[in-house]
């Protein structure tokens, strides 16, 4: 096989850096390398300076003050610092008692919110995770019948990773912020892609990363409202006070710059990308689900990011499917367990699994994503699942009408 | 996965894929065994089909169709191509550990060839079945 480069289209899981981000970048690791919090000299006046003109960039794509950001290692840590800063900060009781306070998330969410729950469940406080309907959605209807009177926190991811699915982040925010409950999204897949304005969109917290969008990896930023309300977060780590206390630790000013100068491009370029990505990502699955049969989208059909798609094929196996479409890159899920592939509890929270023997991919585009290369990947794509259909006895039976689930199958 | 050659070699270009006819002609026909091991939930289903010549007992052809990962594919269409110009006793002596030999099949995708295994006595089981005129033969949900 040629060892032509894949077809890139993981873009949800990081992008390449726009090469104005690594330009901006780059004055930074070897002339002006000063350490921020050095007050004394032109080294750290320098680096502070490109800290704050990053903060501003940053605030500008979230309609934030510049004083309400904080630069992070990226969401994951936005995330822990949010939900695990924000419920020891706002506890209904102490440490060490059975009932600290009610946490209101989704099984929808990444692992790096998730898990934080998680171990916040272990510690003495209360979790809700909102399972959606079919479409992936997490309405504000959802969330406020999830509430409780020691709910303390909601975290509600904006656009979600494997499907792209949208959620109703503004008005979860007014509910929240009319039951004087904080409000954490992540907005991971969101932030950079699609317009946010805290104010009009109801949000206390929110976890952006940079490697997601044409920054640098390593880096990532958290909005932490400072007026009605004003936010209070125990930090998680002690140390020299940066970031207003609440991470600590010098900071990563190239990164910092990268992140900035990837703020302010996605802002200038955002509605040019959307509309453009959007138009490539109706025109793939238009092709893919008029010429394979068994083929579907899954989430909502039209409240989903522009550039993320995922789609099942029935009767395909995922590994199989992998490899015959090993010259795209992209990811794989099903909501049955393979032999191969773990399952993705997305997936199977949609009721995808009840149907069986499926795989799908997740296809995601960017900002140097061509026609042409999408063309050709559906063609991939196309060529492979009609060749693994003419091997899959599966297949066969469906077409005879055979109903799968009623076979007696030898489990092994 | 990183597989090696001859896995990748069945993979792209599987040998004897097919049936002898639909479900119901198949399951008609005294001189055709099926086999179909294997479920969807756990990721892998092998259909294997032998036409056996009634006077003397060879299988004179081998059929697979497969659900499954590289490796299942390879195991099965591996297993075809060693069922042709056996007779049925040769057949039963096919091991997966012959399988597994042969393809290099990585520790993780033994059961692969475990099923391929299956797969075969089922396909015998069915022809004998069908032989020894045990009214209709288990062929499409053959236990193992």
């Amino acid at each position: 096989m040629a060892s032509k480069a894949p077809i890139y289209l993981d873009h949800a899981a990081t992008t390449p850096c726009d090469p104005r981000v690594v330009e901006a970048m780059l004055p930074y690791f070897t002339q002006k390398f000063g350490n921020p919090g050095s007050r004394n000299h032109r080294y750290g006046w320098e680096s502070e300076e490109a800290v704050d003109t990053a903060r501003a960039q940053v605030a500008a794509l979230l309609g934030a003050d510049e004083k309400e950001i904080i630069f992070t290692s990226g969401a994951t840590e936005s995330n822990n610092i949010a939900i695990k800063g924000g419920a020891y900060m706002y506890e209904k009781a102490p440490a060490g008692s059975a009932s600290r306070g009610h946490i209101v998330t989704t099984i929808l969410e990444h692992k790096a919110v998730l898990d934080p729950v998680k171990r916040l469940m272990k510690e003495g406080f209360d979790a809700t995770f909102i399972e959606p309907g079919p479409d992936g959605i997490i309405t504000a209807d959802l969330v406020k019948a999830a509430l409780r009177p020691d709910t303390i926190l909601v975290s509600v991811m904006w656009a979600n990773n494997e499907i792209g699915t949208i959620n109703e982040i503004p008005a979860i925010g007014a509910l929240c912020h009319e039951k004087d409950i904080l409000f954490h999204t992540d907005a991971t897949q969101w932030a950079g892609k699609m317009p946010v304005n805290v104010e009009k969109d109801n949000v206390d917290l929110l976890s952006m990363s940079g490697h997601k969008i044409y920054g640098p990896k390593g880096v990532g930023a958290l909005f932490v409202r400072r007026r009605r309300p004003r936010v209070r977060l125990q930090a998680l780590v002690d140390g020299g006070g940066q970031e207003r206390g609440f991470r600590p630790g010098t900071l990563n000013v190239t990164g910092i710059v990268g992140l900035g100068k990837a703020a302010q491009i996605a802002k200038d370029e955002m509605d040019k990308d959307a509309t453009r990505l959007l138009a490539l990502r109706k025109h793939l699955e238009q092709t893919l689900v008029t010429r394979l049969d068994s083929c579907a989208i899954n989430g909502h059909l039209e409240k989903r990011l522009p550039h993320i798609t995922n789609v099942s094929f029935g009767f395909v196996e995922g590994e199989s499917l992998m490899m015959a479409v090993s010259e795209i890159a992209c990811s794989s899920g099903s909501a049955c367990t393979s032999a191969s592939l773990e399952p993705s509890y997305v997936l199977k929270g949609l009721g995808v699994g009840d149907e069986l023997a499926h795989s799908s991919l997740r296809l995601s585009l960017g900002r140097w994503t061509t026609k042409e290369q999408v063309d050709h990947a559906a063609e991939r794509i196309i060529a492979s699942v009609t060749k693994l259909r003419t091997l899959s006895p599966l297949y066969d039976m469906h077409k005879e009408g055979i109903d799968l689930s009623k076979v007696e199958w030898a489990k092994h | 996965m990183a597989y090696g050659p001859k896995i990748i070699e069945h993979y792209e270009h599987p040998r004897n894929v097919g049936t002898f006819g639909t479900s119901a002609e198949v399951k008609a026909r005294p001189d055709v065994g099926v086999g179909l091991v294997g479920a969807p939930e756990c990721g892998d289903v092998m259909q294997l089909q032998i036409r056996v010549n009634p006077d003397s007992g060879v299988i004179e052809d081998a059929k697979f169709k497969c659900f499954g990962c590289g490796s299942a594919i390879a195991s099965s269409s591996l297993a075809t191509e060693w069922l042709k110009g056996k007779t049925i006793d040769e057949g039963l002596a096919i091991r997966n550990t012959q399988i597994v030999e042969e393809l290099d099949l990585p520790p993780v995708k033994i059961h692969c060839s475990v099923l391929a295994e299956d797969a075969i006595r089922a396909a015998i089981a069915d022809y004998q079945a069908k032989h020894a005129g045990v009214g209709t033969p288990a062929s499409s949900s053959a236990k193992h």
